[in-house]
């Protein structure tokens, strides 16, 4: 689906003019091309400014977030926000709420990379009675609002007492409850040629060695994405940890924030700010590295950000 | 070393056919892969849904068992302000919010729809947003920039409008969160884009020819050819806006304040269930929820016939 780059770069001038039937000047067309990118980057200014501003203001002092004084970089840069901000909350340093986030993301990294892999392949590579009614089920779930299940799934894991550990928050990655990746390796895997199953399975591989020796191999990709978005689904999750976990301790960081913000209460804003920084510096550091893929995700799969 | 295998497998049965037993191998197969789905299928998602739909006739606070009272939590519904109010603060958002982010996110895409150096830039940039909209970190971020005194509010009086902090003004937190939703136009907007790349540029040459304007290109040749991409980001972004949260309550200090003005459809569910503990209540929220976004869904696949061109050849 991605178009071709080679002929724009070598002969940028006459294909070009074949394509345009006004055949501009170069001129024109210079012209045309520097008010795109006028546009283009004022719009990129206004949707980046947020992540700018927030940026900014958590290297400035208190007094100078808000208020008259509106521009962006301070003279008094300072690193004190983010002192506090490593302070923590309630007795418990920020560094063990990163362990927690981080515990909880790479959980739910391999659960979700395992559970989705081995559903995906018995949806796309085996036949049995009763696949299509499941793949439908599977494809319902994908539109299902997440509150329908919330309440009884909430009594359950109290009933077992489960309430304030990760058990609740990790046990749906190991069994594929995310359809939206199962999905996407599904769609990845039909991708792939028929052929090297059958090949396979002339040679005596069975369903097992199949699995692991050829389709894991290939599905690079999709593993990559599916790992990447299922990392970064987990440590923004808000609602999950805000059910189910009690003790400060065990709080990874949005749900950390939330308490920093109920307890400081706006009188400490550099602070606040800074932490929320410190919170998405690993999506941010990830969506640098990773762009690519998840553009590319996004734009071939549908995945939702 | 496996050469041998087969050879031996294969003759002991000659009268087997081996369809049937490679039917058994996979049947087995199967269920086995599927195992861990199926699990989580029944224990996380279709058991609970139906026990909600159980408790959804009940009164049930966690602590006492369920007191079946039939019909009357979905007809206390609707004598809820505070209920009636949840609806009409997510409907407002759903029906402002989607359309303007899609139409910002089908402009964008249009924009960039060209082979100008910086592409790759440009729409790693856009989307961005939509990679960090739901978290906490931008929910805080938000409140600060359109508090009292934010920037926004000082960027707005130097045109002379004085507003004060939108965050405590109930009229509006709402353009607040419409705002929010649109700035994350970037997931759509990476769809779209690759939607407007599958369109053959013939067809465009093709209209120029014939004298066609930009209007004219854009209904008789754009919508038309984009429609099931169109189809799929408005059902997606549809769903997503009627369970919007984290923000809403970091925004609102979980209370859904200033007067009830952020007082979401979820956030609501969520103070009737976990810190009312009206289980039963919560839960018939849960299912209308359900039956709403259903409805919703099937609207939109429906008329989706009569606005949704697929072209002969997919891909």
């Amino acid at each position: 689906m991605t178009t071709t780059a080679t002929p724009t770069q070598s002969a940028p001038e006459t294909p070009a003019a074949i394509y345009n039937p006004k055949s501009e000047t170069s001129l024109a067309k210079g012209i045309k091309s520097a008010i795109f990118h006028i546009v283009a980057i004022g719009l990129v200014s206004i949707v980046l400014y947020p992540a700018l501003w927030m940026i900014a203001s958590s290297f400035k002092p208190n007094s100078e977030i808000g208020g008259s004084n509106t521009a962006l970089w301070s003279n008094n840069f300072s690193m004190d926000n983010f002192v506090t901000a490593m302070d923590g909350i309630g007795g418990v340093s920020t560094m063990t709420f990163f362990t927690n986030s981080l515990i909880l993301a790479v959980g739910a990294v391999v659960g979700t990379v395992l559970s989705a892999s081995i559903s995906a392949y018995a949806f796309a590579r085996i036949n049995f009675p009763g696949r299509g009614f499941f793949f439908g089920m599977m494809i319902a779930t994908l539109l299902l609002p997440f509150h329908v299940v919330i309440i009884p799934q909430y009594i359950v894991f109290q009933q077992l007492g489960f309430v304030d550990t990760y058990i609740p928050l990790l046990i749906g990655k190991f069994l594929a409850a995310d359809a939206f990746f199962v999905f996407l390796m599904v769609q990845f895997m039909r991708g792939l040629p028929a052929e090297l199953d059958e090949a396979a399975r002339i040679d005596g591989a069975g369903h097992v060695r199949i699995f692991g020796s050829i389709m894991l191999p290939l599905m690079k990709p999709a593993l990559i994405s599916t790992s990447i978005f299922s990392f970064i689904w987990s440590w923004n999750d808000f609602l999950g940890p805000l059910l189910y976990l009690n003790t400060p301790e065990k709080y990874p960081l949005p749900l950390a924030l939330r308490l920093f913000v109920d307890q400081t209460q706006s009188s400490d804003y550099g602070a606040m700010i800074a932490m929320s920084v410190l919170a998405l510096m690993p999506v941010l550091i990830f969506f640098l590295i990773f762009q690519r893929y998840i553009v590319e995700g996004v734009s071939t799969q549908g995945l939702k950000g | 070393m496996t050469q041998t295998q087969p050879v031996s497998r294969r003759s002991p049965a000659p009268s087997l056919p081996r369809k049937s037993r490679q039917r058994g191998v996979d049947t087995r197969a199967g269920y086995t892969f599927l195992l861990p789905w199926m699990l989580g299928f029944f224990a996380l998602t279709a058991g609970p849904m139906i026990a909600s739909l159980y408790l959804s006739f009940t009164n049930y606070n966690l602590f006492e068992p369920p007191k079946w009272i039939g019909l009357d939590n979905y007809l206390s519904l609707f004598q809820d302000e505070r209920f009636m109010q949840s609806v009409g603060v997510t409907v407002s958002y759903v029906v402002f919010g989607t359309p303007l982010k899609l139409a910002a996110a089908l402009a964008v895409a249009m924009l960039l729809n060209s082979k100008r150096k910086g592409q790759g830039f440009y729409r790693s940039a856009f989307y961005a947003p939509s990679l960090i909209g739901a978290s906490v970190s931008i929910a805080i971020v938000w409140k600060a920039m359109f508090g009292d005194a934010g920037p926004v509010d000082q960027g707005l009086s130097f045109f002379g409008i004085n507003l004060g902090g939108w965050v405590g003004n109930p009229s509006m937190t709402m353009p607040m969160f419409v705002l929010l939703t649109v700035w994350q136009f970037g997931a759509p907007m990476v769809i779209f884009l690759a939607g407007l790349k599958q369109i053959p540029g013939e067809l465009y040459e093709a209209a120029s020819m014939d004298g066609a304007g930009p209007i004219r290109k854009f209904f008789n040749i754009t919508w038309p050819m984009l429609s099931p991409v169109i189809f799929f980001n408005l059902l997606m972004e549809t769903i997503h806006a009627f369970q919007i949260f984290n923000s809403a309550y970091i925004i609102s200090n979980g209370e859904g304040g200033p007067a009830g003005s952020t007082l979401f459809y979820t956030l609501y569910l969520y103070l009737r269930g976990f810190s009312d503990f009206r289980m039963g209540y919560a839960s018939a929220m849960a299912w209308l929820l359900l039956i709403v976004v259903g409805i919703l869904t099937l609207i939109i696949f429906r008329t989706s016939k009569s606005w949704v061109h697929y072209s002969g050849d997919s891909k």
